[in-house]
């Protein structure tokens, strides 16, 4: 039975032109960046090479913005910590830290760390019931000693964009306030862009961001490779020690195949942004408008407007329905989707984004996501739909929740 | 266990759950659960007094909740059917993950709640009783 893979939000396969690319930098080309002799600066060079194209594909000025890390995880955390402990180490100030309350466990795990551990301030932003942020609330969070705010660009659960660039120019101003006082203190705006960048153009100007945060394995690259951009003059403190690479601020041989890997990855996904972005934004409204026709008591979450969506992704809540038990359905016919359930999650928590919306704990238990990739075809849904509509109707048979 | 996440007999009771339904007259009824955890399962009893012993004629579920919390509600009402109340009263959620072959460990506290739903029907069968 083939398998129908409706979960490119959590992950995606690696795009056979980017696997060629990295192959020669395993065997062949192994050598470590820092090396003198003739492999290892061809390492040098490759990484020379791949940070100035992915430079040019966020609109960076100098390839010193570009830091490769592990992934976006590591990004967000380096992102945070490196700002945040920068200010009370070296500034000698108090941090306060403004962070959306729908960004990924690794922003917001990090920041409640900063908050519990290092005693800095911490505000949560709240989002309406389509999980956006609205600009004037940053504006009026913003305090004297606010050196960072973070907001994603694309929510990975919700589908819903955020509006990073009018939030983008809140901060600008509020930095030329402070600019004319006496204040000093840096003012960090970071995306993580994990979800949109290979949608949208995720130009660092068009943004106004000073850091982004990316992975490649959302966008047909590789697991365990990422990158953060660091607007030249942004101050931040490394979080890793033992060795110059990344110019001191990121230890740590260079991931030279993954590296390679990424940045393919990314200029396959800006070359074919527009073609992928309407194709699935198709398929999507394909999706959505077969699932809302055939199954009753369901509602898309996120925003009702397609221009303030990801493309890709649809999630559900199908009420009086646990998502466990559909996805467990779906992938007996092996059809690979996922689920806001604790259950699935490991955690046995409730998604924290589905109830920052305002959804109960027993909503967020009966929504399942279907994110879409650029391999999926129409049939993959029509084959979806001949039994999502029976699997409903026999475990809401089942529920006791009238 | 291979990559599966439930095995084999608590597939088969997630896919094919014996006993779902209500039933109309219903003299026990009772519930366990909670939405934060994502399961609510709820038990109906039909029990008759016979020679002086209550025996469960007939039970039934409907349970909102993940494979775990179906199949262990599924094996519930297999497991007492036909039985006396005072031999269902001896019924503990680890007998039913027992009778299962095992539920993964993450389980055994959140969605392995049957058993607490069927003592809490005979409870309410006997406080309707007295």
């Amino acid at each position: 039975m083939k398998m129908i893979y409706l979960d490119h939000a959590a992950t995606t396969p690696v795009d056979n032109k980017v696997l060629v690319e990295m192959e020669p930098y395993f065997i062949d080309k192994f050598g470590n960046p820092s090396s003198i002799y003739k492999i290892g600066r061809e390492g040098k060079d490759i990484l020379c090479e791949c940070r100035h194209r992915a430079m040019s594909m966020l609109g960076a000025k100098k390839p010193a913005e570009i830091i490769f890390t592990s992934g976006a995880t590591e990004s967000n955390n380096l992102a945070i910590k490196g700002v945040a402990i920068y200010v009370e180490k070296v500034l000698k100030q108090k941090p306060h830290l403004i962070v959306s309350s729908i960004e990924h466990h690794s922003m917001l795990d990090a920041a409640r760390y900063l908050q519990k551990y290092f005693g800095y301030e911490l505000t949560l932003l709240p989002v309406d019931k389509e999980g956006r942020v609205d600009p004037q609330e940053i504006e009026k969070s913003i305090k004297d000693n606010t050196v960072f705010v973070s907001v994603m660009y694309g929510n990975n659960e919700s589908g819903t964009l955020e509006p990073i660039a009018k939030i983008g120019e809140v901060i600008k101003e509020a930095k030329i306030k402070r600019s004319k006082g006496k204040n000093n203190l840096p003012l960090v705006f970071h995306s993580d862009i994990v979800q949109a960048f290979q949608y949208f153009d995720c130009s660092v100007d068009r943004l106004g961001v000073d850091m982004l945060s990316l992975t490649g394995h959302k966008f047909y690259g590789p697991k365990g490779v990422g990158l953060l951009y660091v607007r030249l003059g942004t101050p931040f403190l490394p979080q890793q020690q033992g060795g110059a690479q990344e110019k001191n601020r990121r230890a740590g041989t260079e991931n030279t195949p993954y590296i390679v890997g990424l940045v393919k990855a990314m200029e396959l996904a800006v070359a074919e942004r527009q073609e992928n972005e309407k194709y699935i934004a198709e398929l999507s409204d394909y999706l959505v408008s077969r699932i809302e026709k055939e199954i009753p008591e369901v509602e898309l979450i996120g925003s009702k407007d397609v221009m303030k969506r990801l493309p890709h992704v649809s999630t559900f809540l199908f009420k009086k329905v646990e998502g466990e038990a559909i996805l467990i359905n779906l992938d007996l016919a092996n059809i690979a989707a996922s689920s806001g359930s604790a259950c699935t999650s490991g955690s046995l928590e409730a998604s924290h984004v589905t109830k920052a919306m305002g959804y109960s704990d027993l909503d967020a238990h009966g929504m399942v996501r279907f994110s879409l990739g650029k391999l999926n075809k129409r049939e993959d849904i029509d084959k979806l739909m001949e039994i999502l509509p029976d699997i409903m109707v026999k475990l809401r048979e089942m529920s006791p929740i009238k | 266990m291979g990559n599966e996440l439930y095995n084999e007999k608590v597939m088969d009771h997630f896919m094919h759950p014996r006993n779902v339904g209500q039933i109309k007259d219903a003299n026990g009824i009772g519930q366990a659960g909670n939405p934060t955890c994502g399961d609510i399962m709820k038990i109906y009893l039909d029990i008759e007094e016979i020679d002086g012993k209550e025996i469960i004629r007939d039970i039934k579920f409907q349970t909102f909740g993940c494979g775990a919390a179906v199949a262990t509600s599924s094996m519930v009402t297999e497991m007492v059917i036909g039985k006396t109340l005072d031999e269902a009263e001896e019924l503990t959620n680890k007998a039913v993950a027992e009778a299962l072959g095992g539920l993964p460990p993450i389980k055994m506290h959140c969605s392995n709640l049957a058993a607490n739903a069927l003592q809490d029907a005979i409870k309410n069968y006997r406080a309707k009783k007295s």
